[in-house]
């Protein structure tokens, strides 16, 4: 064989390597950590920023996306948390966990509830415990993503939360990520979500404000056996020229019930990518999401979802609304192990098109190697039934009024359908907020 | 009162109405039958106001006003009301928020006040009460999972909160069991007032037992073809269309 040919750098990619010297050194974590980093790095380097030929990238090339990379973030001044800890007084309800710009802030976030233990990822990396660091890395599932790569090298901070075994948490645990940069600039959170067998608790991650020009990050997230677990995340505070990569790893044990729930609500290019694995009998795990897009918002979710257990049902439903010249992505890929029998897999995409400049890419995709299983995958894209809206005319509604109520009742079905009263009434105003902006806005949309 | 003068309407070119006359006066109730793909909804419709069909020729004057230049929701305001045939599924709509969104929007329109929450319930209770809808319906998305009875007295009662001047009823008695009908046609003989007109189309003389018509329309080949009282529905029922459909163009 040859020597591997090295392929040229994109800008972005040479500056990435040198933030990443740059930084190196004053990153959170001992050896062990700087090992990973280190190994992270180069996985990412060798590979390059995904393009258009890696096939899990193919629609989201980030070679061309990201035309540069931002400096990573500094840490915030005293001045600019004082003046957050203000504005953050009326937040909604539930334990409040800070993340500004990448960075856990112990003062603007609440004590953790009875039967958690919350800590950020420094201290975690610092501390060293083999167990967490081992989860933390996420070497075996989602690990071979280059960007999930990128994240564990670049990783400034975030939080580490461990729910007790048979912890029943009423309030649900809020991570709020705020930014305080006024240039552009890179943040790299990783956290991780572990529940103890028997536990329950449901996570929100929401934005609060605006959020930093290009930021990545990671959850990782572990269920234990007959857990029952929601997350809910919702991303609305991306700039027109922003660029983000969100991607969450998920392992579920066995009888375990995991919901989680995502909106897009802006953003220049949003990549949201969930890889789930069952590795235990009789789970359930739902993922859905809904994604309101315009201008030349272009936002993209990529699902990687393994049947290894046996009886789990899993359900995807993802939702498009797709404005002006907008694009939509929609990848999902189930595979089903040998060893899963009578698995229940069921996958969706509807996506609803608002103007003819708007594009919707959808790419099901079903790997089963077990006999025994009822796996499927479906899509809709289209827009709105001409029917509904004359119904709703001809009962005295304009035609204005006729459309909003018909977009509200597709983009916040799911809202209701999943989540629990409280967390719906506020996804849905976030979603009744995206609709009434409509056509208000200016269309115009930089790429980044 | 309702005019229609000299309606020709087609749809992908195809002509369906054909020089269609028909009077309907204040405080009038008007049957029309006739066989099945004559034209009877595709006339509903187009008082409505749906937009698939392209009127060739004629108008449609309600209380002197030209109906076809306006939208159906403003046409919806000035009183026209369709009980649709097949009265359509809105998932994610609470029929409780239709009805407020609807109720006010036609207030809007006429430039009235909105009503007040309590007040509506108050008169979608009582409205629902009268035509036996169970309160949980009202609580679910606008006619998903109704039975087709069910939708049918859903589509009622909007009428009876909306209050229109002229309501067309298009097979409103089809998919109903014996009590239904009763309900659904002691609901409309309620609206009945020197005001309102109604338009109701159906195929059974049984309807017209509970809804006295004043007049019977035969609408065959895309046009009135014979006017009479109610005892012409009586004839219907016995001779069929057969007279209708058989003579040439
Ligand atoms: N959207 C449409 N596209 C094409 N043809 C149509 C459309 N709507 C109606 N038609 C045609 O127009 C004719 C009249 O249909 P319409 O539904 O008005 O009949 P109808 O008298 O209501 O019949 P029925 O008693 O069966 O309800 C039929 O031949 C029908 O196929
Ligand atoms: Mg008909």
């Amino acid at each position: 064989m040859s020597a591997p040919m090295t392929p040229p750098r994109t800008l972005a990619e040479a500056a990435l390597a040198e933030a990443f010297d740059a930084a190196l050194p004053g990153l959170p974590g001992g050896p062990d950590a700087r090992k990973l980093r280190e190994t992270s790095f180069s996985k990412f380097y060798d590979a390059g920023l995904p393009h258009r030929r890696i096939e899990a990238w193919h629609y989201t090339d980030l070679r061309a996306l990201m035309r540069t990379a931002a400096p990573l973030a500094e840490a915030p001044s005293a001045d600019s948390l004082a003046a957050l800890r203000e504005k953050l007084a009326a937040s909604a309800p539930g334990c409040r966990l800070v993340v500004v710009d990448g960075v856990f802030v112990a003062q603007l976030s609440d004590p953790a509830p009875e039967g958690v233990v919350i800590q950020s990822l420094a201290s975690v990396l610092a501390a060293g415990r083999p167990d967490l660091i081992a989860l933390l890395a996420a070497q075996e599932f989602g690990g071979a993503d280059t960007i999930v790569s990128l994240n564990a090298a670049l990783m400034q901070d975030g939080v580490v939360i461990e729910v007790a075994p048979g912890a029943v948490v009423a309030e649900p645990i809020r991570i709020i990520y705020a930014s305080t940069a006024c240039e552009p600039r890179a943040s790299y959170a990783r956290s991780a979500l572990i529940v103890g067998a028997g536990a329950s608790m449901r996570l929100i991650e929401e934005d609060f404000g605006a959020q930093a020009a290009q930021t990545n990050r990671c959850l990782i997230v572990s269920v234990g056996d007959e857990a029952a677990c929601d997350h809910i995340v919702s991303m609305t505070g991306m700039g027109r020229s922003s660029l983000r990569i969100e991607s969450m790893i998920v392992r579920l044990g066995a009888r375990v019930k995991f919901k989680s729930f995502g909106l897009i609500g802006d953003g220049g290019v949003v990549r949201r990518q969930i890889f789930m694995r069952f590795d235990g009998a009789d789970s359930e795990g739902t993922l859905s999401g809904v994604s309101l897009l315009r201008g030349r918002e272009h936002a993209d979710t990529t699902l990687l979802v393994e049947h290894a257990g046996t009886g789990c049902a899993g359900r995807e439903t993802f939702k498009y609304v797709l404005d002006e010249e907008a694009v939509g992505v929609f990848q999902g890929k189930i595979t089903v192990e040998k060893e899963a029998q009578k698995t229940d897999g069921r996958m969706m995409s509807k996506a609803l098109l608002l103007s003819d400049g708007v594009a919707m890419n959808n790419k099901p995709e079903l790997e089963i190697f077990a006999d025994d299983v009822a796996c499927g995958h479906g899509a809709t894209c289209g827009g709105l039934d001409e029917n509904q809206l004359f119904y709703l005319q001809t009962r005295g509604l304009p035609f204005a009024e006729a459309e909003a109520l018909l977009l509200e009742a597709f983009a916040a079905d799911l809202v209701d359908e999943l989540l629990d009263e409280a967390t719906g009434a506020e996804l849905r105003e976030k979603i009744v907020c995206w609709l009434s902006a409509r056509g208000a806005a200016p269309a115009a949309g930089d790429a980044p | 009162m309702l005019e229609i003068k000299n309606l020709t309407v087609s749809i992908d070119g195809r002509p369906i109405l054909d020089d269609l006359n028909l009077t309907v006066r204040d405080g009038e109730v008007a049957a029309i039958m006739g066989p099945n793909g004559t034209g009877k909804s595709t006339l509903s419709y187009v008082i409505a106001g749906r937009k698939d069909y392209t009127v060739e020729a004629g108008e449609i004057l309600l209380d002197g006003v030209d109906l076809l230049g306006l939208e159906p929701d403003v046409r919806a305001a000035r009183g026209v009301f369709l009980a649709f045939q097949y009265p359509l599924e809105i998932p994610g709509v609470a029929t409780m928020t239709f009805l407020k969104a609807a109720l006010n929007a036609q207030r809007k329109q006429r430039g009235e006040e909105e009503l007040s929450t309590p007040e509506l319930m108050k008169r979608v209770k009582a409205g629902a009460e009268k035509l036996e809808i169970k309160p949980d319906m009202l609580k679910r998305a606008l006619n998903v999972g109704f039975s087709g009875g069910e939708k049918k007295r859903m589509d009622i009662l909007q009428m009876a909160l909306l209050e229109p001047t002229l309501a067309i009823l298009d097979e409103t008695d089809s998919g109903l069991d014996i009590d239904a009908l009763r309900v659904v046609a002691a609901g409309v003989n309620a609206l009945r007032s020197p005001k309102r007109s109604f338009l109701i189309i159906t195929h059974y003389q049984r309807l017209l037992d509970y809804i006295v018509p004043d007049t019977v329309h035969v609408m065959a080949k895309g046009r009135i073809a014979k006017t009479g009282g109610a005892d012409l529905a009586l004839e219907l029922e016995k001779s069929g269309y057969r007279d209708y459909v058989a003579d040439a163009a």
